[in-house]
């Protein structure tokens, strides 16, 4: 005992905690690739972004009123009488879209350096459940407002339910917990946006990042940074995280900063997008907005949907565009993890893939027409033609040698 | 830098498409948050001729005499028609049934209109009723056809003449528009603040990243 307490604090802590132990393996003693380039500053970004949405989530939570006839004064009552409320409510309704906005980004990062390869498969299935934990937590937290956007979006998606075959009507009816969406349905919706889905996103982050570092990150490179190491054992190419890559992060903190902020102070409606017009008019069942489009960062999905001429089998297809993702590590075949490395084949179909996703971005996002829907299904086609064909193009294709170490770009 | 360019890119994806089906065709509303005499005016014509049948629950009497520095010793004596406190809300003293009775329908609340339906819309309503016989009223307009509500401005109008009558419907218009986010202003001032904040942050930070980083090859 005397003799711990000649070595301090730290040495106290640690015999009894891991604390030390814990910083090295994670921080200090956890190397990294040299090479990252600016998509590594997106994981770090969510990890923000989700700190911002839990606190300022808490404290608008202290104000909002979670009732069919509070719901939507309160939301007036943080933006005018609760003081800062409206940095707040701007904070947390802008951070939901900065949230998928870096997601997506950070998705594409792994779709484009093979993140997902072996060893990294659960990393990446980690990390899609944090996704769909996230579109579900979205969805929940629209509803608060209680505007018509929020009622009749929420009414279009929970009656997806119903096209399920014979048990589909009662299920809707199970999950509203009413024939229509009701207080009862944002009581419900409250306690799942800010008590349940939480704590599944925090331990799912948690699980992400143990696998990560369990197995060590990518790189642009794609080439394995643990197979040249010095004398102690230490990567050749790898850096610790720390200090080298927190004060890189912070860089990009800084960047996304002035971008996010300048949403947030300057045009927190985004145009009708981040924050949709018509929700400046409370919850009313009785009339039916001219257009319900979900938010931008479904919308993909939502023309998917539209595509399909049945309800039943547009579900399907939104439901299978979300699930294909899961088998990319399985679907993918390529010798190499890189795009940088790949052949043309992966080349052209990352891109194709790309654009059909912003373009089912933007017809999700319109009012259907001829025109539109058939683009929604060439935009479909694309999007799965993508997945579908990856294990022949990936091992068809002709791939460029591997570099030896990994290369700085400067 | 390409990537670079591409992400920055992407980031805005949402920023892109200010297309709103209604609001493309519409005049903009000559209107200027900054403009307080026009916006005091605005509240004026609002107390004095939308109150009446309109309530406006999200603003207090307090916050607007505050907000665009107005006397309240003013707005006690001469706005507070329908409140006894300054800190209450404007309400309008018609009732939801009489409403009913004499509208067909309760006039909307207009807190938020001008933000549910854009500053142009209010404005080219306000100044878009046309004599019709067929309604009830005797009144349409061009942006709400089959509108519900007399057109109230009517005399007002013709006093006026139209110059000087579009100008007032200028400051009722600019009035909605504070009403509809009373901190719109302070949010941007404080805006520049933040990102000037900002600007200044990134110098020391990209230059300690630099210097972490110089043996790094």
């Amino acid at each position: 005992m005397a003799e711990q307490k000649n070595k301090g604090f730290m040495a106290w802590i640690d015999a009894r905690f891991p604390a030390t132990k814990m910083f090295q393996d994670h921080m200090s003693k956890y190397y990294a690739p040299k090479n990252f380039n600016v998509w590594y500053f997106f994981g770090s970004l969510a990890m923000l972004v989700l700190v911002n949405q839990l606190i300022t989530g808490i404290w608008l939570t202290m104000s909002y009123d979670p009732t069919g006839t509070g719901a939507f004064d309160s939301v007036q009552y943080i933006m005018r009488d609760v003081e800062s409320g409206w940095i707040l409510r701007y904070l947390h309704s802008t951070g939901a879209s900065a949230f998928f906005c870096v997601v997506y980004l950070h998705m594409f990062r792994g779709l484009m350096y093979g993140s997902y390869q072996k060893p990294r498969e659960l990393v990446w299935i980690f990390g899609m459940f944090i996704y769909l934990a996230l579109m579900a937590e979205a969805f929940f937290g629209y509803l608060l407002p209680w505007g018509q956007m929020s009622y009749w979006g929420a009414q279009v998606i929970l009656s997806l339910v119903g096209a399920i075959p014979v048990i589909g009507d009662s299920l809707v009816v199970w999950v509203r917990g009413d024939y229509l969406i009701s207080g009862i349905t944002l009581n419900r919706f409250f306690s799942l946006h800010v008590v349940a889905l939480p704590i599944v996103l925090l331990a799912l982050v948690v699980l992400h990042l143990i696998a990560l570092h369990e197995v060590g990150s990518n790189n642009p490179d794609g080439i394995d940074i643990k197979a040249k190491t010095d004398e102690n054992g230490k990567p050749l190419d790898g850096i610790p995280f720390h200090p080298y890559y927190t004060i890189h992060d912070l860089v990009g903190v800084v960047i996304f900063l002035f971008v996010f902020l300048t949403i947030v102070f300057f045009f927190p409606d985004g145009g009708g997008y981040l924050l949709e017009t018509p929700n400046y008019e409370p919850a009313n069942s009785l009339k039916t907005p001219e257009h319900i489009a979900p938010v931008w960062y479904f919308t993909p999905f939502y023309a998917m949907l539209r595509a399909v001429p049945s309800k039943l089998g547009g579900v399907v297809i939104m439901g299978l565009a979300i699930a294909i993702l899961f088998v990319v590590p399985w679907l993918d075949r390529s010798a190499v993890r890189s795009i940088r490395y790949r052949g043309w084949g992966s080349k052209i179909g990352l891109t194709l893939f790309a654009i059909a996703f912003v373009v089912l971005g933007y017809l999700g996002a319109h009012p259907p027409s001829t025109v539109k829907t058939m683009l929604a299904q060439i935009g479909t086609a694309v999007y799965f033609a993508f997945f579908i064909a990856m294990p022949f193009y990936t091992r068809m294709e002709k791939t460029k040698p591997l570099p030896e170490r990994v290369r700085m770009c400067h | 830098m390409k990537r670079l360019i591409l992400a920055l890119l992407l980031i805005s994806l949402p920023l892109l498409g200010y297309a709103n089906s209604e609001s493309e065709h519409l005049e903009k509303a000559p209107i200027n948050l900054q403009d307080r005499a026009s916006l005091q005016r605005g509240a004026q014509l609002f107390i004095n001729n939308c109150l009446g049948c309109h309530s406006m629950k999200y603003l207090r009497y307090e916050r607007m005499a505050d907000d665009l520095k107005i006397p309240k010793k003013i707005v006690e004596d001469n706005m507070m028609f329908t409140a006894d406190k300054i800190g209450e809300p404007m309400l309008s003293p018609l009732s939801k049934e009489q409403a009913a009775k004499w509208f067909g329908t309760a006039p909307p609340d207009l807190t938020l209109e001008a933000r549910l339906r854009g500053a142009d819309w209010v404005y080219a309503y306000l100044t878009g009723f046309y004599a019709d016989n067929k309604r009830p009223w005797g009144v349409n307009n061009h942006v709400f056809p089959d509108v519900g509500m007399p057109n109230v401005l009517e005399k007002m109008e013709a006093q006026m003449g139209k110059d000087a009558f579009h100008k007032a419907v200028a400051d009722l218009t600019n009035f909605l528009e504070y009403a509809s986010e009373p901190v719109a202003l302070k949010r941007q001032r404080m805006g520049v603040y933040v990102l000037i904040f900002l600007v200044i942050l990134f110098v020391p930070i990209y230059f300690l990243n630099k210097e972490y980083w110089k043996d790094i090859h």
